[in-house]
């Protein structure tokens, strides 16, 4: 089985650019060693190189300005996990996109979530849905959300210090542990936990979420608390925004509840229940 | 790590901060009043650079009761946050500004109106239905966007400025040391008793 697994567990472009050998290299991982590995810049310090390179903070004019900006979260609840987050990409001032999902499906019981670097994130997260796959058809049964959120964890800090950035949480349920959530960021934290917001918003949708939250919330008021939350961060963060992306994750599988714009959204939680009084609605 | 929190309601407006005193790693008080009684109906809370902060308030406390001795005339709610926003201003452009933060709140004398009024070291000036200052804006701002609305009552009120505090409890890793807190209704400021001993855990 596994000589048939390592036929199959080499990178999908293995024609294009390197030669056997290197690509002999590149796919002979270990099977405890998880880390891939990459050309880096030749220089002294990579990392120290990579900073200068793209940090719009201390330098504005810096060349490369990566996608930052988000609000996620994901919260446990007696009915499952819910996991809501917005859709928009900032790379610096400039709104990149307002379309980017931000939830991605490693299978059909796991979600994450990505905050950070987009490239990072969609990168490593779609890495991570490669090995969970792997450890399916190893150990044929599905992978535990506390060994998949490890994978991506040991994985992070094996590259500590290189620039990464993601924060990034771990939804799923299992046989073995039922509802679980886990928050991995690039530091190499990883925390198991009922209520995780992550990204620039996350104060925000702390404090809808920390106000009402609790345990026992039947489904619908847990959908409706992950929406508001979202919305409540995308309305006073300037980095977040675009659409709300809104899962429940349940015993035998994740159920998606739409992606669906904050405009409407906001101004129906306006006009209907008379929240959000220090915006105008009338014309001056 | 300062907390100042304001909420307005159908006849009232409620000023909270932080009862903490911090210097660097050290906290010198933690029964710190951060606000200044301007007139009968008018309130100051305020943040910011050490030193500066109770210079300016008490410059504008004592301005504030001149004129009126001055002239005979109590000064609004608004009047004295033009006035704030006047001294801010002229501040900004000394050599030495104040680095002050500022929530005025109040009721207007003559309408009986509830008025809140939020104040920053650059001179802004926005009147608004309820505010905050520094980390706590980040918290409690989505909370008052949720929960507040221009009609409650002072019960609500308190209400929803417990949620605030709450929150900063639960989520701020350094302790502000509770609040004090103070009302504005039409019969003048009142400190209000408040419970600051229960521990807030995060779920």
């Amino acid at each position: 089985m596994d000589s048939l697994v390592a036929q199959y567990s080499r990178p999908a472009f293995h024609n294009e650019g390197y030669s056997q050998e290197e690509q002999q290299e590149l796919s002979q991982t270990m099977p405890g060693d998880i880390s891939l590995k990459f050309a880096l810049p030749p220089v002294a310090q990579p990392h120290a190189w990579l900073r200068a390179q793209t940090d719009d903070h201390a330098n504005p004019s810096c060349p490369i300005k990566l996608a930052h900006g988000t609000t996620t979260l994901a919260f446990r609840f007696q009915g499952g996990i819910i996991v809501a987050t917005d859709s928009r990409a900032t790379a610096g001032d400039w709104i990149a996109s307002q379309t980017v999902k931000k939830v991605i499906e490693i299978n059909n019981c796991l979600l994450g979530t990505m905050a950070g670097g987009a490239a990072d994130c969609q990168y490593w997260l779609a890495y991570l849905g490669m090995q969970c796959r792997l450890h399916e058809l190893r150990h044929k049964r599905r992978i535990t959300v506390a060994a998949a959120s490890k994978i991506l964890a040991n994985l992070v800090y094996s590259y500590k210090g290189y620039g990464l950035s993601m924060g990034t949480m771990c939804a799923g349920v299992t046989p073995q542990e039922g509802p679980a959530l886990y928050y991995i960021d690039s530091d190499g934290t990883r925390l198991a936990g009922n209520l995780f917001c992550v990204g620039s918003g996350q104060t925000f949708a702390y404090g809808v979420l920390d106000a009402e939250y609790k345990y026992d919330l039947s489904e619908e008021d847990a959908l409706e608390l992950g929406r508001r939350s979202i919305l409540a961060a995308t309305h006073r963060d300037a980095y977040s925004g675009g659409y709300i992306n809104l899962y429940h994750v349940k015993e035998d599988g994740w159920v998606k509840h739409g992606f669906n714009d904050t405009n409407p959204i906001f101004w129906k939680t306006k006009l209907e229940k008379g929240e959000f009084s220090n915006v105008t609605s009338e014309l001056v | 790590m300062e907390v100042l929190l304001g909420i307005t309601g159908k006849d009232f407006t409620i000023l909270a901060a932080s009862k903490a005193a911090m210097r660097g790693a050290t906290i010198l008080k933690s029964s710190d009043d951060k606000t200044r009684q301007l007139n009968q109906h008018t309130l100051m809370a305020y943040s910011g650079e050490a030193g500066d902060t109770v210079q300016f308030a008490e410059y504008i406390q004592a301005n504030v009761q001149l004129y009126t001795m001055r002239n005979e005339v109590e000064l609004s709610p608004s009047a004295i946050s033009s006035f704030v926003r006047g001294e801010l201003a002229k501040s900004l452009r000394s050599r030495s500004p104040y680095t002050v933060n500022l929530l005025l709140g109040g009721i207007d004398p003559i309408t009986q109106k509830p008025h809140l009024y939020w104040l920053d070291y650059l001179a802004s000036c926005a009147s608004v239905p309820y505010a905050a200052h520094g980390y706590a804006q980040y918290y409690c701002l989505s909370i008052l966007d949720k929960h507040h609305h221009p009609d409650i009552n002072y019960e609500q009120g308190m209400k929803i400025l417990r949620m605030c505090t709450d929150e900063l409890k639960r989520r701020l890793p350094i302790d502000f040391k509770g609040v004090t807190v103070k009302v504005v209704t039409k019969d003048g400021i009142n400190e209000v008793e408040y419970d600051d001993s229960k521990q807030v855990i995060s779920a």
